[in-house]
This record gives structure tokens, sequence and C-alpha cells, in this order.
């Protein structure tokens, strides 16, 4: 079965957080090839990351 | 005063900036940073110009956080089961079926807006709006930087709690960040 957009949101966020396991990283892959939806949502995770990572560093 | 006195005192606004990132109540956050500045000016001997002052602040302002939210954890013994809001949000964004009601767009040269004193406001903005618990474990993971077990630990949660709370912050962040910085371009 292929992962739905918002378990697609669920497992980005939580892959932030803990190591992945194989199967969910392999539907991970297989769904982000074809959605560029979740794709954009991806980036959009990363970089909120980083974001908040220089939030307050520059005075 | 003393030249070491002096430049802790440059560093409050800083600290006090760093702190209320992290704790939102002022007193609380002011409270932290004085008892840090505090420790500090007790362990001059321990500084000793090794490294960049601020750095060896800020790692001190982190411990007195933790130290604060470690109480406030004990004192309010989990007040807010997993509900705060949330699940309902989320359900906004998608269809019954799980698709997205509108799909992300891409965001356009990210990385300048790491350059905009503008964008950081937004951001502190849309971290304003999150709930408490849920900002808090946020802040704890992602400007931090703890790992999520520990956070879990200090704050009496599971980890699945902890993954719930992160994954409605990031969704709020980004939801909001797209409406009122990357939307707006």
């Amino acid at each position: 079965m292929m992962l739905s957009c918002k378990e697609v949101t669920r497992l980005v966020s939580q892959g932030l957080d803990r190591r992945l396991g194989f199967a969910e990283r392999v539907r991970l892959r297989l769904h982000l090839a074809v959605c560029d939806g979740c794709a954009h949502f991806v980036k959009h995770m990363k970089f909120i990351r980083k974001a908040v990572r220089e939030l307050g560093t520059r005075s | 005063m003393n030249d070491f006195r002096v430049r802790l005192e440059e560093e409050r606004p800083y600290l006090l900036r760093y702190a209320r990132l992290q704790l939102r109540e002022s007193s609380a956050a002011e409270d932290a940073v004085q008892e840090t500045l505090l420790a500090a000016l007790a362990g001059e001997a321990s500084f000793g110009g090794r490294s960049n002052l601020r750095t060896w602040l800020t790692g001190i302002l982190k411990h007195k956080i933790v130290d604060t939210i470690r109480r406030e954890a004990r004192e309010t013994t989990r007040a807010a089961p997993l509900g705060e809001d949330g699940e309902a949000q989320l359900d906004e964004l998608f269809e019954a079926d799980g698709h997205w009601r509108e799909f992300p767009a891409a965001w356009s040269d990210p990385d300048a807006s790491l350059t905009q004193k503008q964008f950081f406001a937004t951001l502190e903005e849309c971290l304003g709006r999150l709930p408490a618990k849920t900002a808090r474990v946020f802040m704890l993971r992602e400007h931090m930087g703890f790992e999520t077990d520990e956070i879990c630990k200090e704050l009496g949660i599971s980890s699945t709690h902890c993954w719930v709370l992160l994954y409605r912050a990031r969704m709020a962040l980004r939801e909001c960040l797209d409406m009122n910085w990357f939307g707006k371009k």
C-alpha cells in the first residue's frame, strides 16, 4: 500500500527525531518520487530546522 | 564594576532574548539570566578567557533553562493530555483519504530569508502562536538541540507523545510561514 500524503508528513517529521526503519524509508522514497507536494514539504521541514537553529544567533 | 562584570552585563540582552525564546514568560526568563550571570561571576576563574564569552554564558544559561523547565514539569504534572488542540487543525490540511487539500508549493530561495531580520520576526511570531507545551518541546529539540529521548525524560512524556507534539509544531510553523512569509512574495 502506498503511503498517503498525511502519513508521509508524519514520517518525515519523525525522521527528524529518530532513525526510520528500512521499510519506512523505502515507502517514503517511493511516495516522494511521484509526489511534488510532499517533496516540497520535505524541503520546507529541512529549512525550518535550519532557520530555528539560527534564530537568535544574529542580534 | 570590574572589567569582567561589565562584559557580563553587555551580554545580558542577548541572553534574555535567548531565554525568552525558550521560556516565553519573561519573569522566568529574567530569573534564568540572572542566575546565569551570578554563576558566571562566581565561576570567572573557570572561564579564564578560554572560549568565547557568549558561548560560555549560553552554555550556562541552557542548564538554567532546563532546570526551570524541569521544575515546572514537576509542578504541573502533565496537566494537558494529548489533546491540547492539534488533531482537528491537522485534519483541515488533508482530505479524508490523506491527500493534501492544497499541495505545498515550492518556497522560492528560502536561504535568502535567513539574511533578513524581518523573516526572523515572522518566525518568532509563528512560534508565539503555538500552544505552550508544543512550543516548549519544539524549542528544546530544534533551538537547544536536545535529543528527543532527553526531552521526553525531562518532561515525563512518552516518545510517541513527543513525536506528535513535534509533528504538530512543524506542521503549524510550515503553514504559518507559508501564509505569512513565502506566500506573500
